[in-house]
């Protein structure tokens, strides 16, 4: 293998929101295969960045490309079923109870039988731990129950890109590392390739690839890199001290 | 200069608010095609809850404000008409009144605050939850997702309710004539004789018209909810209030079609 493909794009796009512009200039490529981190400080863009990959927001200038193909009304529907997104809040479906919420997408986008869907969804969950909750509605369990939840319906559909939105916060270091254990399986089996936004320090160490930071102040991308780099030969003061968390004489 | 600015703001706000609800109404049309060319990706079951949160509902507040229109309107009216010793009429009045307009538009009302704000209210806790972008994400149109099954289900209580608003109107009718010595076979006799076929479908196809028009004001409303702490609550009362205003504007414009055309 030469060059590795790239599979999400971005080139001087510019984040935000119409009367808003967040960050400029943001250019790097993510491989398929790739762990790749997104990092940053509370409030930096990182999950304006993820909605402009995931189609919901358009940028407001440059070019975004996932698997070649740019976000338009076109390319929307085969877009869509290439990715697989597990947002901050988890936004599962009040209305459903979690088992409902994993075998949605399965519904209406597979011919799989009931039964057949049932045992996906089952699978789905204990992978993610949850086996347990299967009827329980969202409000009847934890947050970081209901990030798990949404993790297993991002995976439902096995897509080729996986977007996660702050997996591991509020879950416990047991259940964070059994996630990242499944997100290198996951990996390894299929080949899928994950954009993570975390600020574990431990998880990333454990499976990132690559990682991009950004900066609220400056509003723009910081630096990219294999976070071992970024962490021990980064001469920006704020790249340093985010991997010293704050204590900037280690 | 600070006027100025403060009118371009108030109408570029306008603007965008009349451009965000044509829109809407476009997704809405386009669902609905789609909606007719694959029936079996129908959300029935969501259609039958919200149904049955309508219907059911709202069956009891319908039979109560009706009951109570009908037992003022007969006791107002009886009064005048007593003086000529017509209060017989009270009937007749009940009868085209209830069956023609106020049936309809009353329980469109009643729509528009139980299950118009209630629909904006839980699409705009999913939209403040990301859960409409969850949707779209996956696919999935919301509006052909949470839209439809909503609007479809205030369409069909729409009738049901008018019904039932209707005929214990005409009970509080019958209690107060009752009372005023007019024996209740006699009361009947004109409320048949006077209520046509034609006024009795005519209000139920009316009522069906408010039923999509508050359920789509009320969905549209959820829709376009903003992610501020008011936002859900700024929804709920536009959608309350749209509701009531597009059902007044869209009864008015049938009564002048009505007597342009001498229904
Ligand atoms: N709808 C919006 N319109 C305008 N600005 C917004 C909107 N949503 C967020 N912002 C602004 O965009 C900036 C980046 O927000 P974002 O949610 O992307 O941060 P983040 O990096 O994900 O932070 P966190 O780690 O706390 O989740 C913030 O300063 C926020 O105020
Ligand atoms: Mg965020």
């Amino acid at each position: 293998m030469g060059n590795p493909e790239a599979i999400i794009e971005l080139e001087n796009v510019t984040a935000g929101y119409p009367d808003a512009k967040i960050l400029e200039n943001v250019t790097f490529k993510i491989n398929r295969g790739e762990i790749f981190i997104l990092l940053g400080g509370s409030g930096c863009g990182k999950s304006t960045l993820m909605k402009h990959m995931i189609g919901l927001n358009p940028i407001l200038s440059g070019k975004l490309k996932i698997c070649s193909l740019e976000w338009n009304a076109k390319n929307r529907q085969r877009l869509c079923r290439k990715i697989g997104v597990m947002y901050q809040s988890g936004a599962l479906f009040g209305s459903m109870d979690c088992l409902g919420n994993v075998m949605l997408p399965l519904e209406e986008f597979t011919s799989l039988k009931k039964r057949e869907r049932v045992e996906k969804a089952m699978q789905l969950l204990g992978d993610v731990g949850l086996a347990d909750a299967a009827n329980k509605l969202p409000n009847e369990i934890s947050g970081g129950m209901k990030k798990r939840v949404a993790i297993a319906r991002a995976l439902a559909l096995e897509p080729e890109v996986i977007f996660l939105d702050e997996p591991s916060a509020g879950l416990d270091p047991i259940t964070a590392n059994a996630l990242d254990d499944l997100i290198l399986r996951l990996r390894k089996e299929r080949g899928t390739t994950f954009v993570v936004v975390t600020h574990e320090l431990e998880s990333i160490k454990k499976i990132a690839d690559r990682a991009a930071m950004f900066d609220k102040s400056r509003r723009a991308m910081i630096a990219l890199g294999q976070p071992k780099e970024l962490a021990e030969s980064s001469k920006d003061p704020f790249v340093k001290s985010f991997f010293t968390r704050g204590q900037t004489n280690v | 200069m600070g006027f100025c600015s403060a009118i371009g703001k108030k109408a570029t706000k306008r603007a965008r608010a009349i451009g965000d609800a044509l829109a809407f109404t476009g997704e809405a049309t386009i669902a609905a095609f789609a909606t007719f060319l694959t029936p079996h990706k129908f959300r029935l079951k969501d259609c039958a809850l919200a149904f049955e949160r309508a219907a059911a509902g709202g069956l009891s507040i319908a039979i109560g404000i009706g009951f109570l229109l009908g037992l003022i309107l007969a006791f107002q009216s009886a009064a005048a008409l007593k003086m000529f010793g017509v209060e017989i009429y009270v009937a007749d009045l009940l009868a085209i009144g209830l069956f023609r307009e106020l049936g309809p538009i009353i329980t469109a009302i009643l729509l528009a605050g139980r299950s118009g704000g209630a629909f904006a209210a839980e699409i705009g806790t999913m939209k403040v939850d990301e859960e409409i972008d969850a949707l779209r994400t996956m696919g999935l149109d919301p509006v052909r997702f949470l839209v439809m099954p909503r609007v479809l289900a205030a369409i069909c209580a729409m009738p049901i309710l008018t019904i039932f608003c209707e005929l214990s109107g005409l009970l509080g009718g019958a209690l107060i004539l009752r009372i005023m010595g007019v024996p209740p076979a006699a009361y009947w006799e004109h409320v048949v004789s006077s209520s046509g076929m034609f006024a009795i479908v005519f209000g139920l196809a009316k009522s069906c018209l408010f039923g999509l028009l508050v359920g789509l004001v009320g969905c549209g409303a959820g829709m376009n909810t903003k992610s501020t702490a008011d936002g859900v609550g700024v929804a709920t009362t536009s959608a309350v209030v749209g509701g009531i205003i597009a059902v007044a504007i869209a009864d008015g414009l049938l009564a002048v079609f009505c007597y342009s055309w001498g229904l």
